[in-house]
């Protein structure tokens, strides 16, 4: 492109067995901008940054730094290019310190047997200081949050010199409050006179930070465009190839009866903690009712006591007027439950299964499916046909593996399961981790439609945006207990103050 | 949504997995088998013979150079009575590949075969010579069906063990295995509570006639129908994994419990009876046996490998009943076609033949083991440097 570029890719091409990731992309990095890489998943943004970065070599293409042609075969030549890469999930030691992480990295290349640690220390206090970093260098990393580190994954990059930065999802695992410090440090950064690709499918998150924008769609590049002018609806219609409705539209809830009541319920972790205390509400039929809070608040052991997977210590859990508390699974389900869970391939699908095995998972034993222990593969499959066109489940037919089918269309199985055996309480935990904004929309109408059918929806997820635009009421939960409950036009500074604990400063 | 899935969706790692599986499930093994045999014959190369007569010696050995001599009208005698052989060693391997199979359907190793076999052998053979005046039809079905009981008690000992205080079942049925092999010596030994009739003969009573299982094939040493108990095992331990609710529970168990105690399924209790019915395939090997031929039990029998060659097959087999079926025969003509009573010493020695033979099995179960390792390497490259990132996304 033009000579200001610190960083040019040209015509990438990158293919995988029966498909073609990148397909002549063009990219580039000026000094000093955020740039950001916006595109569904597995559209390609992260094989074109991992070709960057060395883990994958191109098919075809050009890659040009500071206007020089060069190869790059592993991260080591792209580190000494000055190329730094964040990856989602962090790759830091957790019982070194901070200090000893940030010096680790560059450890092979270095001659000395010892460590002077008091001069790692002060180099890395002195880079944060350059780039108004808060990091305590002596700290241990498993003792600091999730914000702190990836903090320490930056200056791991800076540290070995790195100029151009690409962060990977970055924000999918911080806290709003956690993501607005990130910006912050961002923009200290291209102050700098760094560079920064920002890999992301949020629309807002873009908007926020980026400079320019460069939109993938299916290995293409589409477009890039300056921040200016940009609008969530237009970049939605360049990742998706068609007009996305980003707001749910709805109607006023008609809430009835309450459905599932919760009275008292105490619930302890894994390490015997007590996660929820003393938790009491109510949802009632023909509403959604969201509960926000910051991830490890409770949400999982309350959500697994919910759904018979974890006994509570204490308490009521009654589904009509069946008490469920300390039930088993099964129980919960023929009660009238259906459970999206938090973690699709952890619980929510057997994997090596088949799309049909997988949607017959909880009804297997009740005709049709079984009688008397006896299995009917073939209606499995009929039944399973039908279902998946329903919920525009693609990429599989009954018979295909539950592996094989994209995050997306994993998701779409496991609410087609969860909804189609007509429940009468449904509890979605994090029914859009992941998904794109495509399948976003299908997950987000769905769980109106179920609201008003008549089911008592919670939902439970960390995304603020989609507990304000499915909402009708709202309840924040912090260290295991309810601390507030909020009409659906609440704003998101409110609720964030409420999900940190009210005077919380620091979120990390 | 009216977009087309984008191709990526399809493809991936996932895809190619998919596709390594389908066409490695066949494959891997033969291969693994191929070259095994070619380091066994540069082995044999090595002591001076002739690897290629060598093998040919071998595999006329095992008989299964018969069903040529049929076609082409040559005189069979030899060959038929070393394939029914080789068959009577392939049944029992048969039902301890299931016991191996059936328990790993539902993630759990039975190292027990071997003593589950005791326990069903024991059993069977108690019926035989305990139980008397029964016609022939009822006193074996008896007996089959002591030897299922009996092995099953052991595995679900086991599995009783893993579903209440969570005991992992490596360790308890190695500790079960010996507790049934030094039991059963202790029974039959010179004075045990079981020893036969003559006194300086450790050995136990011999079953009665009618318990006998019916001879189908030859007069020496011929085929029992334990052959067709074994064949009726294979299609049924198929028809529960994939026909039945408890096999879709076990196999659900087996690849994800989490996933299976979130769709309401008794994790635990399917711990318990995958193991009880894989103790229930192994002590039936133990009752074919000893109502087939052995008849009676000599302490010195207790040295048996074959709850453990099982282990072999289901792994060669990739406890599939189709794999299983063909690597027991593959495994028991290694055994008989190496055997002195078959093998011309002038063509290899049955002494080397023998060791020859536990090479090879050793080579396949290596090479069968190391394709999961290659592919583990194979994954674990990819990821060199980088971290899986978010598990939805396709690992472009």
């Amino acid at each position: 492109m033009s000579e200001a570029s610190l960083l040019e890719l040209k015509g990438i091409v990158k293919r995988f067995p029966g498909i073609v990731a990148n397909d002549h992309v063009d990219f580039d990095l000026r000094r000093g901008e955020v740039h950001a890489l916006l595109g569904e998943n597995g559209a390609g943004k992260s094989t074109l940054m991992n070709v960057l970065y060395g883990l994958y070599h191109p098919d075809e293409g050009e890659i040009r730094v500071k206007g020089k042609a060069v190869s790059i075969h592993s991260p080591r030549d792209a580190i000494d290019l000055g190329i730094g890469m964040v990856h989602q999930h962090f790759m830091l030691i957790p019982v070194m310190t901070v200090a000893e992480n940030i010096v680790l990295a560059t450890e092979p290349t270095r001659a000395g047997i010892l460590l002077d640690y008091d001069a790692a220390v002060a180099r890395v206090e002195q880079i944060a200081r350059t780039f108004k970093f808060v990091v305590d260098p002596r700290a241990r990393v498993e003792n600091i949050g999730v914000g702190q580190q990836q903090r320490v994954e930056i200056l791991k990059a800076l540290y070995r010199g790195a100029d151009v930065l690409i962060l990977d999802e970055p924000t999918a695992v911080l806290t709003p409050q956690e993501a607005k410090e990130l910006f912050a440090i961002l923009r200290t950064l291209t102050r700098e006179g760094m560079s920064v690709v920002f890999i992301s499918h949020k629309l807002n998150e873009v908007l926020g930070i980026a400079d320019r924008i460069t939109v993938l769609r299916r290995g293409k590049k589409i477009d890039t465009l300056p921040r200016e002018g940009a609008t969530s609806e237009t970049l939605a219609r360049l990742m998706v190839g068609r007009e996305v409705l980003l707001r749910v539209e709805k109607k006023p809830a008609e809430p009835g009866e309450p459905l599932l009541r919760v009275a008292g319920l105490t619930v302890r972790d894994n390490r015997g903690l007590e996660a929820v205390r003393d938790v009491s509400f109510e949802v009632r039929t023909g509403e959604i009712v969201g509960l926000a809070g910051v991830d490890g608040n409770g949400q999982t052991e309350l959500i697994d006591a919910l759904t018979g997977l974890r006994k509570p210590a204490a308490g009521r859990i009654r589904v009509g007027d069946e008490d469920i508390a300390g039930a088993n699974a099964r129980h919960a389900l023929d009660a009238g439950e259906g459970h999206i869970p938090e973690d699709r391939q952890l619980r929510g699908l057997v994997l090596e299964f088949s799309l049909a095995e997988n949607l017959a998972l909880h009804d297997y034993r009740h005709q049709p499916d079984s009688r008397f222990g006896w299995l009917f593969p073939r209606r499995l499959f009929n039944s399973a046909r039908s279902l998946l066109r329903e919920f525009d489940v693609r990429g599989g037919q009954p018979q295909t593996p539950a592996s094989a089918l994209s995050g997306g269309n994993q998701q779409k199985l496991v609410v087609a399961r969860e909804v189609s055996r007509d429940p009468r309480v449904l509890v979605a935990a994090q029914p859009t981790r992941g998904l794109d904004v495509g399948a976003i929309e299908f997950v987000h109408q769905r769980l109106v439609e179920e609201r008003d059918e008549g089911r008592a929806v919670l939902l439970v997820s960390l995304e603020l945006d989609e507990i304000l635009s499915l909402s009708d009421r709202i309840l924040v939960i912090y260290e295991g207990r309810i601390v507030g409950e909020y009409g659906p036009d609440v704003s998101d500074e409110e609720l964030g103050i409420a999900m940190t604990g009210g005077a919380r400063k620091d979120a990390a | 949504m009216t977009e087309p899935v984008a191709p990526q969706e399809q493809g991936g790692f996932s895809g190619l997995g998919g596709f390594y599986e389908r066409a490695g499930g066949v494959i891997v093994p033969i291969a693994a088998a191929a070259v095994a045999f070619l380091i066994g014959g540069l082995v044999v190369l090595i002591t001076g013979h002739n690897p290629l007569t060598a093998y040919q010696a071998i595999f006329e050995g095992t008989g299964f150079n018969w069903p040529y001599r049929l076609l082409t009208g040559q005189d069979r005698s030899e060959a038929a009575r070393d394939l029914q052989q080789t068959l009577v060693v392939a049944t029992p391997l048969i039902l301890t590949a299931l016991a191996v199979a059936f328990a790993f359907r539902c993630g759990l190793f039975n190292i027990g075969g071997q003593g589950q076999y005791w326990l069903g052998f024991i059993g069977a053979l108690l019926i035989g010579t305990h139980l008397h005046g029964l016609n022939r039809p009822m006193h074996v079905a008896v007996g089959i069906l002591a030897g299922i009981v009996f092995g099953a008690f052991w595995g679900g000992i086991a599995g009783l063990l893993r579903a209440t205080v969570g005991a992992h079942e490596v360790i308890t049925t190695i500790m079960l295995n010996w507790i049934a092999i030094f039991g059963g010596q202790y029974l039959f030994e010179l004075n045990g509570p079981l020893q036969g009739p003559i006194a300086s003969l450790p050995r136990s009573e011999i079953i009665d006639d009618s318990a006998k299982l019916w001879s189908v094939w030859g007069d020496f040493q011929p085929l029992h129908a334990g052959i067709f108990i074994a064949l009726a095992a294979l299609v049924i331990y198929y028809v529960v994994l994939n026909r039945t609710t408890l096999g879709f529970e076990v196999r659900a168990v087996g690849f994800n419990p989490e996933a299976a105690r979130y769709g309401g399924m008794p994790v635990r209790r399917s711990y318990f009876l995958a193991l009880a019915i894989s103790g229930g395939f192994a002590g039936l090997a133990g009752a074919v046996n000893v109502l087939g031929f052995k008849y009676s039990v000599d302490t010195s029998d207790f040295g048996s490998q074959v709850g453990f060659t099982g282990i072999a097959v289901a792994l060669l087999g990739r406890n599939k009943a189709i794999g299983i079926f063909f690597a027991s025969l593959l495994f028991a003509g290694l055994q008989t076609g190496t055997s002195t009573r078959q093998l011309d010493p002038d063509v290899f020695d049955p002494a080397l033949a023998t060791d020859l033979a536990t090479m090879i099995q050793a080579l396949v179960i290596f090479f069968v083991g190391a394709e999961l390792l290659i592919l583990y390497v194979w994954r674990a490259r990819r990821y060199v440097g980088i971290r899986p990132r978010a598990r939805e996304e396709p690992a472009l």
